[in-house]
């Protein structure tokens, strides 16, 4: 990876950065720095902005208003430059289906006009970094979600990047293809590769970012590292209880006072609280019985829930 | 509207270098499947066959070309080559375009890159005047083979078929630009089918009457077969130049009109 | 037959979208090749060494072949991309198989389906010659049922092919290998005499040559004694497609 020791200011610089796509605001004046070496996240549900404010990093969509640097560069006019130092994962993986999968790598790493005995040399190492070594010489069309995805991946970084950008990685992937690309993200960051990331699912952001913001309807709503943001708005325990149907009116006023705060999801309900226990035993108490109840720690989810009202899932 | 007029974007001019690779890339590609490239030449060769030879033994020499009767094929073989230029162009620009910029999605891929636009219009018209003068130079061979070629301008034809596929692919790129899905091809057709017929392809313009002459002289590929056969038959003349430039105005407007269109599809 | 039915439906129903520009194109384009070959090249012919071909003005020579060789085209098109997107791209066979649907429905219903489209392109294609005045007896309209079975001679084996491949690459090899050449020498611009005798045999031995004997035949009046013969050939030609089809696409397909 390149260094300069030179540049301290960050590598991505974004001040009242907004889009417009005719009359739809699809980002509206965010804020944001990412650090370099640092792993960043944009979380937030489909259509919040984030595959927006991805494409402005990429300088493949020019900010409609606001400031936005890339690696100390301005995107607008410093495109090829940029992006000659840019990894890009985009959501949907654009692979070169008329190619097959090592010739996708190959032609990547010409287009970045990389000598070609380097680009066989990287093509070589990438596969085996992605574990799709035994399958170099197969089309493109017939490997599975996962290792689309992988290969995805690998083409990002054939030009060490020193940004690597990801728009919902593992989106559509099974868990176990999931977890594969997690631990692929997670050396990358060990390696020092800056890492700027969407994605829509809270564990994907609690495990791979050191900082992240949600977004919201084109604005972000909050910023910090995922353990902060949970103090900050959550509690540390949260009791899940889900009744039969039929049992939810006669709730009224038994939850009061029991936990910090309660929110009534159409499936379930949810109490804050420091302690689970407590409160499931204060509830039991009063003569509440769910058909099931769960304690468990408080994640992003619960964070965005308490930001927007909503879920991010829906 | 409004974020199109605060940001005037600059748009990134493009580089030989970097177009190069777009055309690398195409080599990968079709060195797997060179059959299908080498085929390319058979086509037109095919037509020439059926139509110089086989129809041109029901036409005998009726045609006059600088005072002397000429057998058929003489006459038609120019106008096959400027037809394959033609469809080579547009075949690998329009449809093969469309493609990778609506459905693969390739360009996407590309423009993550430090290939700007620009480069990729660069880079596919490139390939498809490569791959088009490969066909040229292959039929012209072809032609002196079975005695076709009745001058030393000919050796001129093999760039005027690069002319016309250039024009043709520049055309052919912006209209891929405009085309939403597959069945809009069919227009493409209803515009290639006249051309391919009437542009004194198949018999002299004589043939018609003379305000269809006039209408006539607006097709693009009449010019284009004008310039390759008055080269194979070596009856030069300024009205030549007249050909080419017709061809070379057009070459620009289709490539002004891709550019923008590219632009606004690929970088909103 | 109730389930050939309901596959029916469905290429109806996306056809309904679609099919005013694909006639235009069917119609336009043969009244353009003949308007321009026919007359066009006609009136160089007639002042030719010859004059006449087979007896007949060159655009009346020329009707009836293209009418053949349009049906192969078509054919060969509905034959290989589309069925392909089915069965690999869009999946949409097994969505069917997944229903009461049977694999003998769905070869038989795109055969049903191809030979309906066929029958479109022949038809606009006779009107056009009936236009050009190529036209003087009701048995002329015969032509059009040939040309019908000419394009599942060809479609039917194709189609066959089709189900045993996983890319698109061998199709543009049968086009520019076997389709373009017979769509050009196969006997609808200049006779098949006239070609050297090895590819003469090799003509004879595809349906075209004997569609466009048994058309021209047909529309300028002239009915050979080997007509029954011609027309056994197309037949067989599309009986053999739909058995290996129904087993290519049963091994596809069942997987």
């Amino acid at each position: 990876m390149v260094r300069s020791s030179t540049d301290a200011a960050a590598l991505v610089h974004a001040r009242g950065l907004t889009k417009h796509f005719g009359a739809l605001v699809a980002v509206n004046g965010i804020d944001f720095d990412v650090a370099r070496g640092e792993a960043f996240g944009f979380l937030g549900p489909n259509g919040a902005g984030k595959t927006s404010t991805m494409r402005m990093i990429n300088c493949v969509s020019a900010p409609s208003a606001g400031e936005l640097s890339v690696l100390g560069l301005n995107p607008v006019t410093d495109g090829p430059r940029i992006r000659a130092r840019l990894g890009v994962v985009p959501q949907a993986d654009t692979l070169d289906t008329e190619l097959r999968v090592d010739e996708n790598l190959y032609t990547y790493a010409r287009y970045f006009d990389m000598p070609r005995a380097l680009a066989r040399q990287r093509t070589r190492e990438l596969l085996e970094f992605v574990q799709l070594t035994d399958r170099a010489h197969d089309e493109v069309e017939p490997l599975s979600g996962g290792m689309k995805r992988r290969l995805t991946i690998a083409r990002a970084l054939v030009n060490e990047p020193e940004l690597l950008l990801l728009d919902e990685p593992t989106t559509g992937l099974d868990p176990q293809a999931r977890h594969l690309v997690w631990d692929r993200l997670y050396r990358l960051k060990q390696q020092g590769v800056t890492i700027v990331l969407t994605t829509h699912y809270m564990d994907e952001a609690e495990q791979l970012c050191d900082r992240l913001v949600i977004m919201d309807k084109a604005r972000i709503v909050a910023e910090g590292s995922p353990r902060r943001l949970i103090d900050e708005y959550s509690t540390r325990e949260v009791l899940e209880l889900r009744f039969a149907i039929d049992a939810r009116p006669g709730l009224d006023g038994k939850l009061a006072g029991v936990a910090d705060r309660v929110e009534l999801l159409p499936d379930r309900v949810l109490l804050y609280t420091h302690d689970g226990e407590a409160a499931a035993a204060a509830l039991h108490g009063r003569g509440v019985r769910p058909e099931s109840t769960l304690i468990r720690r408080s994640t992003l989810e619960d964070v965005f829930l308490r930001l927007t009202g909503r879920s991010l899932i829906e | 509207m409004i974020a199109s007029l605060i940001t005037r974007r600059r748009i990134q001019l493009p580089a030989a270098g970097r177009a190069a690779h777009l055309v690398e890339r195409n080599t990968v590609l079709y060195r797997r499947h060179w059959l299908l490239l080498v085929s390319g030449f058979f086509e037109p060769l095919l037509y020439l066959l059926a139509i110089g030879f086989g129809v041109g033994a029901l036409v005998g020499q009726s045609i006059t070309l600088n005072g002397r009767p000429v057998a058929y094929a003489v006459f038609v073989a120019p106008a096959m080559m400027a037809t394959s230029a033609m469809n080579g162009a547009v075949y690998e620009t329009a449809f093969n375009f469309f493609f990778k910029l609506k459905y693969s999605k390739l360009y996407d891929a590309v423009l993550a890159t430090p290939l700007g636009v620009a480069d990729v219009a660069l880079g596919e018209i490139t390939w498809a005047l490569f791959r088009g003068s490969l066909y040229a130079l292959g039929f012209l061979v072809a032609m002196a083979a079975l005695g076709l070629i009745k001058s030393w301008w000919a050796l001129l034809a093999l760039p005027a078929a690069m002319l016309i596929g250039f024009s043709f692919a520049a055309v052919g790129t912006a209209t891929s630009t405009f085309v939403r899905t597959w069945q809009d091809f069919d227009l493409v057709l209803i515009v290639m089918i006249p051309l391919f017929l009437f542009s004194a392809t198949f018999y002299p313009i004589t043939v018609y009457p003379g305000p269809l002459q006039a209408v006539v002289q607006f097709s693009p590929l009449y010019h284009g077969v004008s310039l390759v056969r008055s080269l194979t038959t070596g009856s030069i003349s300024p009205g030549l130049l007249v050909d080419a430039s017709y061809l070379v105005i057009l070459a620009f407007v289709g490539l002004a009109i891709a550019g923008r269109r590219m632009q606004r599809l690929l970088l909103k | 037959m109730t389930g050939l039915l309901r596959f029916l439906e469905h290429h109806a129903l996306l056809y309904r979208r679609t099919w005013k520009g694909s006639m235009f194109v069917s119609f336009i384009s043969p009244l353009l090749f003949l308007g321009a070959m026919g007359f066009g090249l006609g009136s160089l012919i007639s002042r030719g060494p010859v004059g006449t071909v087979d007896g007949v003005t060159y655009v009346a020579f020329l009707g009836p072949g293209l009418l053949a060789a349009t049906t192969m085209q078509t054919a060969y098109v509905e034959a290989t991309y589309p069925i392909l997107a089915k069965i690999q791209w869009l999946r949409t066979y097994d969505g069917m198989l997944a229903t009461p649907l049977t694999i003998g429905n769905v070869v038989s219903g795109e055969l049903t389906w191809m030979a309906f489209r066929l029958m479109m392109a022949a038809v606009t294609f006779f009107i056009v010659m009936v236009l050009f005045g190529l036209i003087h007896s009701p048995l002329a309209a015969l032509a059009i049922l040939v040309a019908i079975v000419n394009g599942l001679a060809f479609g039917a084996p194709i189609l066959a092919f089709t189900a045993t491949q996983h890319t698109d690459s061998a199709f543009s090899v049968i086009g520019r290998f076997l389709i373009t050449p017979l769509f050009l020498l196969g006997g609808a611009f200049f006779p098949i005499h006239q070609l050297p005798k090895l590819l003469q045999d090799l003509a004879w031995l595809t349906p075209l040559a004997h569609a466009v004997t048994l058309a021209r035949g047909l529309t300028t009046g002239h009915v050979a004694s080997s007509a029954a013969i011609d027309m056994l050939v197309l037949l067989g030609y599309a009986a053999i497609g739909l058995v290996a089809a129904t087993i290519t696409m049963r091994r596809r397909l069942s997987k």
